[in-house]
């Protein structure tokens, strides 16, 4: 209980004091949110590996990759606003709203591609700023708001769609001004060792190590950890919880327009009724990945390591030759085993140090 | 700090505050100098939190004048009051529990170097230093402040707002949810500050903290004062007895007093019998 007394078992380390000398790394490492994480994809990855003989290849690995890389570029936005203290349940098809708009007014205004590609980029990032003001203002749970704008945007992508094309995907921009480029930049592949790699496999790393430097070493990141975890003591201490948190919704949606032109670059039509549901899928990368619920606690590593068990699953099962049916079962089962690891992981190192 | 001596940090001199036909606060005068521990001592809702958030600058007074540092002030916001070098720490400290100390010490006040990075090393060093300084000896300033006590987590509420240039601490009820110890802590703590040269204004309804501490007592009932002494005019008796409102602690000494010469049983016989008489 006092400070004075140092207690017996967890005694020092060798840096700032001397009672800290007994923290073994191995209990550093306990601490970390990421560890639940990267427990399973250890475990995952052993398991597969066995099962699925396909899976080492390194051609399925890399495929492996990419699926965790579109998963995990939006993960990266949701866990920051996970941390924030907010769910954003509008981010699934907040990715076909930023691929349709992109899609549809560079084909309809017969628009270089890029074009579309900025009106998305500002298109969207309102899309999060009205989500993060209609938050702020109205003091409602994030859970209702972005419920409310996961259902209207649903509806606009289908209405808007089939009332300017008549149909429910919007029509292909392949041949139009600028394809190419955007494509090299959003969807192209890149030859790594004779190996075929999606570049979005190295925006999804750009992303996860950009939002981790800013969640650690920026002032914003602290103001981040703070929103989530006490808002109100952060408001008390002068931290700006309002711009934070829409600041955060607005990264999801940068998130979501980035994963969208995605979707337009590498398929050049975009059906307008996906993403329904990929919000969950998120929100499960980014709680195995050690986000708290309840906000406050979490890392961007953690979420991406939680995009690449996702990523694993799901190519993996179609290795192992299983019906992918199975698949969100195992998903299922993998957030109630993660959380619950990450559970137990905590309550013993908050207990034994 | 100069003009101190003529002129008290603090002083409110005949301060009321009415919440619309309720009358919350009436007539109170208070000083806090440097160097001085001033203490608030009231039951619950005698007017301390209304005191108090009329000198951190929440609500406004209604009636009398508020200065500092000898020029009338009616501040707006707390943050008005933090730029006249007022700290208030209130009874939820404003801290992050699943933060680190570091991140919480220097939250909403980052020290940067360029644009948007924090000085991590600097600040991990001056949290360690700024508590050592006061006696507390952190094991980790990376530990989250959660599972600091209650007493440490109180000293690095206070160590901050001094850290940040308070000339003028106001600690609202830091020991009520502390044990024995960690009480100590914090009294030791808010000498520390006094020793430093900080007026403090220490809110409490334990007269057992307050008396080692205080160098002005102001005791508060139903948002008056009844009380206004320096520490040679009272003794801790009398203070205890002047808080609880008199009477009304001799009545139930007396009635302990009674019941503890008597045998087990009878004292428990008493005691269920006074239960339904004292209770008028």
């Amino acid at each position: 209980m006092t400070q004075t007394v140092a207690e017996p078992p967890p005694a020092a380390g060798a840096a700032p004091d001397e009672r800290l000398a007994r923290q073994s790394p191995l209990r550093r490492l306990l601490g970390r949110p990421e560890l639940g994480a990267l427990l399973g994809a250890v475990a995952l990855f052993v398991f597969f590996s066995i099962v699925a003989d396909a899976f080492l290849q390194t051609g399925s690995f890399s495929t492996v990759l990419y699926a965790s890389s579109t998963f995990g570029i939006m993960a990266v936005g949701v866990s920051l606003l996970m941390i924030g203290g907010e769910f954003d349940l509008s981010a699934g098809v907040m990715v076909t709203s930023a691929a349709l708009i992109a899609a549809l007014t560079a084909y309809q205004l017969t628009l270089n591609v890029w074009a579309g590609v900025v009106i998305s980029l500002v298109l969207t990032l309102a899309l999060g700023m009205v989500n993060g003001i209609l938050y702020v203002k109205t003091k409602l749970p994030s859970f209702i708001i972005t419920l409310a704008t996961f259902f209207m945007l649903a509806g606009l992508n289908l209405g808007v769609t089939k009332a300017l094309t008549g149909n429910v995907a919007s029509d292909s921009v392949r041949d139009m001004d600028g394809f190419d480029t955007a494509r090299s930049i959003f969807a192209s592949d890149v030859d790594v060792l004779g190996v075929n790699v999606k570049i979005t496999v190295f925006w999804w790393l750009l992303f996860v190590a950009v939002a981790t430097w800013l969640l650690l070493r920026t002032r914003v990141g602290n103001w981040i950890f703070a929103a989530g975890g006490s808002a109100d003591s952060a408001r008390a201490v002068g931290v700006p919880v309002a711009r934070v948190k829409i600041g955060l919704f607005m990264g999801v949606a940068f998130c979501a327009w980035f994963s969208g032109m995605h979707l337009v670059f590498a398929f050049a039509t975009v059906q307008s009724g996906e993403g329904v549901g990929n919000e969950f899928l998120y929100i499960i990368c980014a709680v195995i990945g050690g986000c708290l619920l309840s906000g406050g606690y979490g890392s961007a590593i953690g979420a991406a390591i939680g995009a690449f068990i996702f990523g694993m699953t799901n190519k993996g099962i179609v290795y192992a030759e299983w019906n992918p049916d199975w698949f969100r079962f195992f998903l299922g089962a993998m957030l109630l085993i993660a959380t619950v690891v990450n559970l137990i992981v905590r309550r013993r190192v908050e207990r034994s140090s | 700090m100069t003009d101190t001596k003529e002129a008290p940090l603090i002083r409110l001199a005949g301060v009321g505050k009415n919440y619309g036909n309720v009358i919350a606060l009436r007539d109170v005068t208070l000083q806090a100098s440097a160097g001085e521990v001033t203490c608030v001592l009231g039951d619950n809702g005698a007017g301390k939190s209304t005191l108090i958030k009329v000198v951190a600058g929440l609500h406004r007074h209604d009636t009398g004048t508020y200065e500092v540092e000898g020029e009338e002030v009616a501040f707006g916001s707390p943050r008005d009051a933090l730029d006249r070098g007022i700290a208030t720490v209130y009874q939820d400290l404003a801290v992050v529990p699943l933060m680190p100390v570091w991140r919480n010490f220097f939250l909403g006040s980052e020290k940067r170097k360029g644009i948007g990075r924090m000085d991590v090393e600097f600040m991990r060093t001056t949290t360690h230093g700024e508590m050592a300084a006061m006696g507390i000896d952190l094991r980790d300033v990376n530990q989250p402040i959660g599972t600091l006590s209650g007493g440490e987590r109180q000293c690095v509420a206070i160590a901050r707002a001094v850290y940040f240039g308070a000339k003028a601490l106001v600690l609202d009820e830091p020991t009520a949810a502390l044990g024995v110890k960690q009480a100590g802590v914090v009294l030791r703590y808010i000498v520390q500050a006094r020793e430093r040269g900080l007026a403090v204004v220490f809110i409490t309804h334990n007269p057992h903290h307050a008396y080692p501490v205080g160098d002005r007592f102001l005791i508060l009932n139903r948002g008056q004062s009844i009380g206004y002494h320096t520490k040679d005019e009272i003794t801790r008796d009398e203070l205890t007895a002047l808080m609880a409102g008199g009477s009304e602690l001799e009545e139930l000494a007396h009635e302990l007093d009674a019941a503890g010469s008597e045998t087990t049983a009878g004292r428990l016989a008493k005691e269920a019998k006074d239960l339904g008489l004292t209770d008028d």
